[in-house]
C-alpha cells in the first residue's frame, strides 16, 4: 500500500533475523556464527555441547521472547484504539496483574500448566471487562474520558495486585512462595520446547485474529457511534480483540511473568514512523516488539554473570517514554 | 430514500418525556431540517432515527420496511452518518478517514480496496476536500473536518445522509459551503438529507421540510414554509421573533431576528 513502509518491512524483518542469529552466539558460552550456521544446517559442530546449548536452550528462548513481543505490543497497539486511548495497554489497564493474580492463585492451588494458562486467561478478561463496566457507568457513554479510563485500570490494576500479595501471603514460604516471587519478576530462563507447546498457541491465535481485525480497530478507534454508523460491529469486535488480547497477555505471564511497558512503547513508535492507520501499526508493532525483546532478553542474560529480570529492563526504558507521552496526550479530550 | 418515523417516543427515565409522539417523513431528494431550543431533544431524535437509542414505541420504516429488520451492515449502507467534528485520538490522514466510510462494505477481516480507494477519492472530490487527500486531520480547521467527514458519509454511497449540526461552530463561509453542499446532494445526486440546527435561517435556506421540537416533548412537521413562522417559533423557541424578508438581485432572504424574551420572562 505504500512503498517506503513495505522497505521499511522488509529491512525490519532482516534485521530480526540477523538479531536471532547473533542472540544464538551470544550467552555464557559463546558459540561462534560459523558453528551456529552449520548446527543450524543439521551438520553439528566441532563444539562440544554446542548443539545441545543451541536447540535446546537458546532456540526455544528466542523463539518465545519473539512471540511474546509481537504479541505484547500487538495487544497494546489493539488495546489503544479499542478504548481510544494512547496509554491504555493490557498492563495499564489491569489484564497483566489480572493474569498473574490467575497464574499465581493456579500455582498456589498447584494445578497443571494448562490450568495455570486458563486461570491466567481468565482473570485477564476478567480485569479489562471490570475497567468497561467502570468507565461506562461513570461517563454514560461506551468510552470515558482518557483519564477515567487510566484510572479505572490503576484501581482494578491494584486490587489485583494486592490479590497476588494475599496469594503470595497464604502460600507455603518454603516452596511455593519462591516459585511465585520467582515468577513474578518475569524471565524467559525457564523456556522449553514442553512450555513453547503450551503458551505458543494462544499467542498465535491471538495474533492472527488481530492482524487480521487491523482494519477495523481505525473506525473502533472513533466514538462508538462513530463507529457503528461505519458498518463496524461493536460488540463482535470488541470481544475478539478483548479476548485475543488477553489470551495473548495471559499466556506470557503464564510462562514467564509480567513484562511491562512493551505494550505501550512499541506501537506508539510505529505511530511515530508510520502515522496512525492500523494497516500500518498492528504489523509494525509485530515486528518491532519482537526485535525489541529478543534484544532486551539478550542482553539481560549476557550483560552481566547473573541474568537480569528483563521486566526490570524494559520498565527502565518504559516508565521515561510513558511519562513522555502522558505529558504530550493528557490534553485530549475523547 | 423513503424514511419514516411514526408515533416515535423517547425518555431517559419514566416521568421525563423527551419526544412524544412524533412523526417524520423523508423522500428522496428532500433536505428535513429539525429545529428546536436546547434540551429539547434534538440529538436524541437523530440518535433514534440511527439506532443508537432506541424509541421506547414507535416505528422507523426505511424504504417501507421496519428499521428492526434490516441488517445493519444493510442500513449503514443506505444511511450515513454525520457527526459533529471533533479531534480524533489517534489523527489520521484525510484520505484514510474519508476511507473508513466504506467500511460498511467490507467483511470483518477485509482490507478495502482499489475500487474501494477510488471511492473514497471520488467522495472527496465531490465535498471539495481532494487538495487535502494527503493532511492529516490534526491540522485540519473545524470547517474542513466538517467537509472531510461529510466526504466520509459519501464514500458509502448513502441514499440518505443524517447529519448532527453540519454548521455549527463554523464561520460564514464555511457554513455556506456546507449548506450548498447539502443543496448540491440533494438536488443532483437526489439524496435525502436530514440535518439539525441552531439557525433558523439555514433551515429555510435549504429545507424543503422542517421538524420543530417544543419544550414538552411535543413537535411540529410540516413543509419548512408551513412551520417557520413567527407564531410557531415564539412558541418552541419561547422568545419574541420577527422574520425580515430582504429582496437581493432578484433572490429573497429571510432573516430571523429574536427580538426580545417574552414579557413574563423579562428581568
Amino acid at each position: 500500500m505504500d512503498v517506503k513502509f513495505e522497505i521499511w518491512m522488509i529491512i525490519s524483518v532482516v534485521v530480526l533475523f540477523l538479531t536471532g542469529l547473533t542472540a544464538l552466539c551470544m550467552g555464557q558460552f559463546n558459540v561462534p556464527i560459523d558453528q551456529v550456521i552449520s548446527i543450524l544446517f543439521g551438520r553439528g559442530s566441532t563444539l562440544k555441547n554446542a548443539a545441545t546449548v543451541i536447540w535446546q536452550v537458546r532456540m526455544p528462548r528466542i523463539l518465545f521472547s519473539m512471540l511474546a513481543g509481537a504479541g505484547l505490543a500487538a495487544a497494546g497497539a489493539a488495546f489503544q484504539s479499542l478504548f481510544s486511548n494512547p496509554l491504555a495497554t493490557p498492563d495499564t489497564l489491569g489484564t497483566a496483574n489480572g493474569a498473574s493474580f490467575g497464574a499465581a492463585l493456579g500455582i498456589l492451588l498447584g494445578i497443571s500448566y494448562v490450568g495455570i494458562q486458563l486461570s491466567a486467561m481468565f482473570f485477564g478478561i476478567l480485569a479489562v471487562i471490570l475497567v468497561f463496566i467502570v468507565t461506562k457507568r461513570s461517563s454514560g457513554q461506551n468510552k470515558g474520558p482518557i483519564i477515567m479510563v487510566i484510572l479505572a485500570g490503576l484501581v482494578i490494576s491494584s486490587l489485583f495486585s494486592s490479590l497476588v500479595t494475599l496469594t503470595k501471603f497464604v502460600a507455603d514460604p518454603n516452596n511455593i512462595l519462591p516459585a511465585i516471587t520467582f515468577w513474578l519478576m518475569g524471565s524467559f530462563s525457564s523456556i522449553s520446547y514442553k512450555s513453547l507447546q503450551m503458551g505458543t498457541p494462544f499467542i498465535i491465535v491471538g495474533l492472527i485474529v488481530l492482524y487480521l481485525l487491523r482494519y477495523r480497530m481505525n473506525a473502533m478507534s472513533l466514538s462508538s457511534d462513530e463507529a457503528k454508523s461505519l458498518g463496524v460491529n461493536l460488540p463482535l469486535i470488541r470481544g475478539l480483540i478483548i479476548f485475543s488480547s488477553a489470551a495473548i497477555t495471559a499466556s506470557v505471564v503464564a510462562i514467564c511473568g509480567v513484562i511491562g511497558w512493551l505494550g505501550l512503547l512499541i506501537p506508539h513508535i510505529a505511530r511515530m514512523l508510520f502515522g496512525n492507520d492500523n494497516r500500518r501499526v498492528i504489523p509494525a508493532s509485530i515486528v518491532f516488539g519482537a526485535e525489541f525483546m529478543l534484544l532486551t532478553d539478550t542482553i539481560a542474560r549476557c550483560a552481566s554473570n547473573t541474568e537480569i529480570p528483563v521486566s526490570i529492563l524494559t520498565a527502565i526504558i518504559g516508565a521515561p517514554v510513558f511519562i513522555i507521552l502522558l505529558r504530550k496526550t493528557g490534553g485530549i479530550r475523547i | 430514500m423513503k424514511f419514516e418515523v411514526q408515533h416515535g417516543c423517547f425518555s431517559y427515565q419514566k416521568e421525563d418525556i423527551v419526544l412524544r409522539n412524533m412523526f417524520l417523513h423523508v423522500d428522496e431528494g428532500q433536505v428535513i431540517s429539525i429545529l428546536g431550543p436546547n434540551g429539547s431533544g434534538k440529538t436524541t431524535l437523530l440518535k433514534c432515527m440511527l439506532g443508537f437509542l432506541k424509541f421506547s414505541s414507535g416505528t422507523v420504516l426505511c424504504n417501507g420496511i421496519d428499521q428492526k429488520e434490516t441488517k445493519q451492515s444493510e442500513f449503514w449502507q443506505k444511511v450515513a452518518y454525520v457527526p459533529q467534528a471533533r479531534i480524533q485520538t489517534f489523527p489520521y490522514l484525510v484520505k484514510e478517514t474519508v476511507l473508513m466510510g466504506r467500511s460498511a462494505y467490507l467483511n470483518l477481516f477485509q482490507m478495502p480496496s482499489e475500487k474501494d480507494q477510488e471511492i473514497a477519492e471520488a467522495a472527496m472530490k465531490q465535498a471539495g476536500i481532494f487538495y487535502l487527500a494527503e493532511k492529516s486531520c490534526a491540522e485540519l480547521s473545524g470547517g474542513e473536518m466538517q467537509l472531510v467527514l461529510i466526504a466520509r458519509a459519501l464514500a458509502s454511497q448513502p441514499e440518505m445522509l443524517v447529519m448532527d449540526e453540519p454548521e455549527t461552530g463554523l464561520d460564514f463561509r464555511n457554513q455556506l459551503l456546507v449548506l450548498n453542499l447539502i443543496k448540491k446532494l440533494s438536488k443532483e445526486e437526489n439524496l435525502s438529507v436530514v440535518f439539525n440546527t441552531h439557525y433558523p435561517e439555514h433551515a429555510l435556506e435549504v429545507s424543503d421540510y422542517t421538524l420543530m421540537l417544543m419544550k414538552n416533548g411535543g413537535s411540529l412537521f410540516g413543509t419548512t414554509k408551513d412551520i417557520m413562522t413567527e407564531k410557531n417559533m415564539q412558541a418552541a423557541f419561547g422568545v419574541k421573533i420577527k422574520i425580515i424578508e430582504e429582496n437581493i438581485d432578484g433572490v429573497k432572504y429571510a432573516s430571523i431576528l429574536p427580538v426580545s424574551l417574552l414579557e413574563d420572562e423579562k428581568v
